[in-house]
């Protein structure tokens, strides 16, 4: 038999002067580290205000939010998909495949004339089938993505091209137009003093930052992302909380397709064109990373709300919408690149 | 050949080494010990050009150096392998070694006839015999440590550190590593050896310098010194050597597996597991001993239900036969998993200790579906007080700790499932002296209180000084038991070695 080994005393725990001392000043670089974006908008704010005077005004200011929610409710959705390391590309195409169908139904309603067959849809009945449509292909991608390991790259890449195709053949290629008062209160309408769809974004948004801090599925999330084998071996069933994340991304796209469909009065076969590319954006420069588990939804909105000032000033300042698209490119860089500086110093 | 002249080097105003003098000689191998924290890698780092800036003198052949990257002290010599192989899978054995200074013909393209015929004299120099076409990714780890030795021999180096070259590898491909050694001494190398195992030191180390807060406590040559000294300067505290009772009254069946066997995933004939069949009881700590490739992670992750398509065989845990699809059913069981590798499958690195410690158990820790951070709090507290987890909060990133505080991370989140049977697969690797000790009276403590607990382990001394109960598996089939009074070092290594006819 082998000798065992205790040890007799405890180490005293000494605290060097040196190690408190570099705690505090670290504090304050931590600070900054922290509200690093939302100091980027401060100053970004401050240049287009003292460059254009029409910027700093309640109007504009609802102008822009009403703007970027609709990239809210989709970059949401996708920093749930980023925190698990995944990616959904699709976005774009089911928004607008999700917004075709709501003002179908609502124009038209489904009409079988072979089966003497017309069911009509109330406002409500449609916007549920546009939002089931939504969840419903995401819950295909975490299908494809879980069951036969696609990588979410290429299942979501495939789904962006079906669900575009799918919208052409429901619209026959042409605008559903003409839907109506009360649809159009969605995209257009306000609320004790705040645009509906700003309503919505921020319902979307507080219910996500409860999600992804105060509930199983949300720790899930990050486990995952955080490190997917060690999340398995904790008896976490790593494919509902992929499936689920996909479905999310998928149903809060569909949301976002019915405001755009409403703000314009009209489902277009083409709307949601590389909107996926402007929620990722809005993810990186809040700060989540793509390679998973670190990363948060108020830095999105962050991200999101960057993103939306800066057209808006470049549209107010004048700046052609080439340079506008370049302008967009380089923040995005810079954002990435600071976030890298900063983690690389912890 | 190699002289370091108090070298000091802090960290954002931390101290990680205080004037740390070192001397290497060619021919002999310095044996460089201290628990986990004490600088060591902090100073092989520097050693090898991987952090430039430091204070002090490191003299080379006489020469003043003053390496600005790993790199530059390549290429004057000094060759590091790391804990961690760094090796890409995907490329031959010859790729690997010429990677970044590949031999190129007049014609600006690769000299790969050239390259293959170096590297097959330096695995023949090195007894590994396979082909220099062979992937990196289909050797055994020994063997790719082997590939790493090589990378270090081709550049002449003169001086080749080793950090914890054994912990990953079985016990006989340790020994085909210290006839490389003894080989490479005869080449009058100088050879740094970093390792917590003090037997294996004694066995291959000349001299030795002993690191504790990242000071020099003690350099002398090995034969002067026994081991209870060295432990004893690395702890810095009196050691009490006491023997393991055994635990006779045993309780009732646990856990019985009947006829396991597994499926190679790939080659569907073959078969990683071959009929196991054994019973774990109440308050029982059975070892688990086995060579690397012998079956025993498998084993424990088929009972812990991570291969249910491959695997078939009878598993009853408290008399009730279970079929277990998944560690989610495994753990409902009342099955608990300590992952080999805590970095890889054990702990989520970029989240902070509470949360890794509370994610088996969120469902507990739940008010009306949303979790309740008291109860979180109160959780992480109670293990990280009850395992002595040396963390600055509860909010710390478990990617900022030292191994054995990880470990015990990854014990209490077991724990907090509060498991029936506990399945730990080398639950010590790579851990200081001290974490180890606290984790062995906690596995003890763990029986005394009714679990059943399985340890692999490929250390016979931990096997042997923590079982009660001794199994040894060998290509995937059980091929002994010992009660802990007849086991013996030598009776236990003849099971485990693959009968090859």
């Amino acid at each position: 038999m082998s000798p065992k080994v205790f040890v007799k005393e405890e180490k005293a725990q000494v605290q060097t002067p040196s190690l408190k001392a570099s705690a505090l000043s670290s504090s304050y670089s931590q600070y900054l580290v922290k509200f690093q974006s939302l100091i980027a908008l401060f100053i970004l704010c401050l240049i287009i205000s003292l460059l254009s005077d029409k910027f700093l005004t309640v109007a504009n200011g609802w102008n822009v939010m009403r703007q970027i929610s609709v990239n809210i409710c989709i970059s949401v959705g996708m920093t749930l998909v980023v925190l698990t390391a995944g990616i959904d590309l699709s976005v774009g195409s089911v928004l607008a495949l999700c917004g075709a169908i709501t003002a179908g139904l609502l124009k038209f309603g489904i009409e079988l004339p072979s089966q003497d067959l017309f069911i009509g849809f109330t406002l409500l009945g449609a916007v549920m089938a546009g939002m089931l449509t939504g969840t419903l292909l995401g819950t295909f991608n975490g299908w494809t993505i879980t069951r036969f390991k696609v990588p979410p790259f290429v299942a979501t890449l495939a789904v962006l091209t079906i669900a575009r195709g799918l919208t052409m053949l429901y619209t026959k290629g042409f605008p559903i137009s003409g839907l109506g008062a009360d649809f159009a209160y969605i995209g257009t309408g306000w609320l004790l003093g705040i645009p509906v769809p700003v309503w919505i974004s921020g319902v979307i948004v507080v219910m996500a930052v409860i999600l992804t801090n105060k509930t199983r599925l949300g720790r899930y999330i990050y486990a995952i992302g955080g490190n997917e084998s060690a999340a398995r071996l904790s008896g976490i069933n790593i494919n509902k909380v992929k499936t689920t994340v996909y479905a999310i991304a998928g149903g809060l796209a569909a949301i976002g397709g019915i405001i755009v469909t409403s703000r314009l009065d009209s489902a277009q076969p083409n709307a949601g064109i590389s909107y996926e590319l402007d929620a990722i954006a809005a993810v990186v420069i809040g700060g989540t990373s793509l390679s998973g588990g670190r990363g948060s939804i108020l830095g999105t909105v962050q991200g999101a709300i960057i993103i939306g000032v800066l057209n808006n000033g470049l549209v107010l300042l004048n700046v052609s919408p080439f340079w506008q698209q370049v302008v967009k490119g380089l923040v995005i860089l810079l954002a990435v690149i600071i976030d890298k500086a900063n983690s690389k110093s912890e | 050949m190699l002289v370091a002249e108090n070298i000091t080097k802090k960290f954002s105003g931390v101290v990680a080494l205080e004037n740390v003098c070192l001397e290497i000689e060619a021919g002999k191998v310095t044996a460089l010990i201290g628990e986990n924290g004490a600088g060591k890698s902090t100073l092989m780092k520097i050693l090898s050009g991987v952090y430039p800036d430091y204070e002090g003198r490191i003299l080379f052949r006489g020469q003043l150096v003053n390496f600005a990257n790993p790199r530059e002290a390549q290429r004057s010599g000094i060759a590091i392998i790391h804990q961690e192989l760094n090796l890409v899978p995907y490329l031959s054995i010859t790729e690997n070694i010429f990677l970044g200074r590949e031999i190129i013909t007049n014609w600006g393209t690769l000299n790969q006839k050239e390259m293959r015929r170096r590297t097959q004299l330096l695995l023949h120099k090195l007894k590994l015999e396979v082909a220099p076409d062979t992937l990196v990714g289909e050797l055994k780890v020994g063997q790719q440590q082997v590939v790493e030795i090589a990378k270090a021999l081709l550049d002449e180096s003169e001086v080749i550190i080793m950090d914890e070259p054994t912990s990953a590898i079985s016990d006989s491909e340790v020994e085909v590593l210290f006839g490389i050694i003894e080989d490479l001494k005869r080449e009058n190398k100088a050879i740094v050896y970093v390792s917590h195992k003090l037997d294996e030191l004694f066995r291959i180390a000349d001299r030795f310098v002993v690191l504790r807060d990242g000071r020099c406590i003690e350099a002398g040559e090995m034969k002067d010194v026994c081991q209870e000294r060295l432990i004893q300067k690395m702890v810095g505290r009196e050691i009490i050597i006491s023997r393991k009772k055994t635990n006779n009254n045993q309780g009732k069946e646990l856990l019985t597996l009947e006829n396991i066997c597994l499926k190679h995933p790939v080659r569907k004939d073959q078969n990683l597991l071959k009929t196991i069949s054994f019973t774990l009881h109440r308050g029982e700590i059975l070892g688990l001993f086995g060579l690397m490739g012998a079956g025993r992670t498998e084993l424990l992750e088929t009972v812990f239900g991570l291969h249910p398509k491959l695997s078939s065989g009878q598993l009853t845990i408290c008399q009730q036969p279970v079929k277990l699809k998944s560690p989610g059913e495994a753990i409902k069981a009342g099955l608990a998993l300590v992952p080999e590798d805590r970095k890889k499958d054990g702990l989520v690195l970029g989240l902070d200790v509470q949360t890794n410690i509370c994610l088996t158990t969120l469902a507990d820790l739940e008010d009306a579906g949303f979790l309740n951070n008291r109860k979180e709090l109160h959780l992480s507290e109670k293990y990280i007080r009850e395992l002595k987890i040396k963390t600055s909060s509860e909010k710390q990133t478990a990617g900022n700790l030292s191994g054995g505080n990880q470990q015990k991370i990854v014990l209490a989140k077991w724990l907090a499932t509060k498991p029936q049977i506990l399945l730990l697969d080398e639950p010590t690797r790579g851990i200081d002296i001290n974490a180890k000790s606290e984790i062995y009276k906690l596995i003890q403590e763990l029986a005394d209180a009714g679990l059943g607990i399985i340890v692999v382990s490929s250390e016979l001394p931990e096997i042997l000084s923590v079982s009660d109960r001794i199994l040894v598996m060998a290509e995937g089939r059980l091929t002994a038991e010992f009660a802990i009074e007849e086991a013996t070092e030598d009776g236990i290594l003849k099971a485990a070695i693959p009968n090859t006819i």
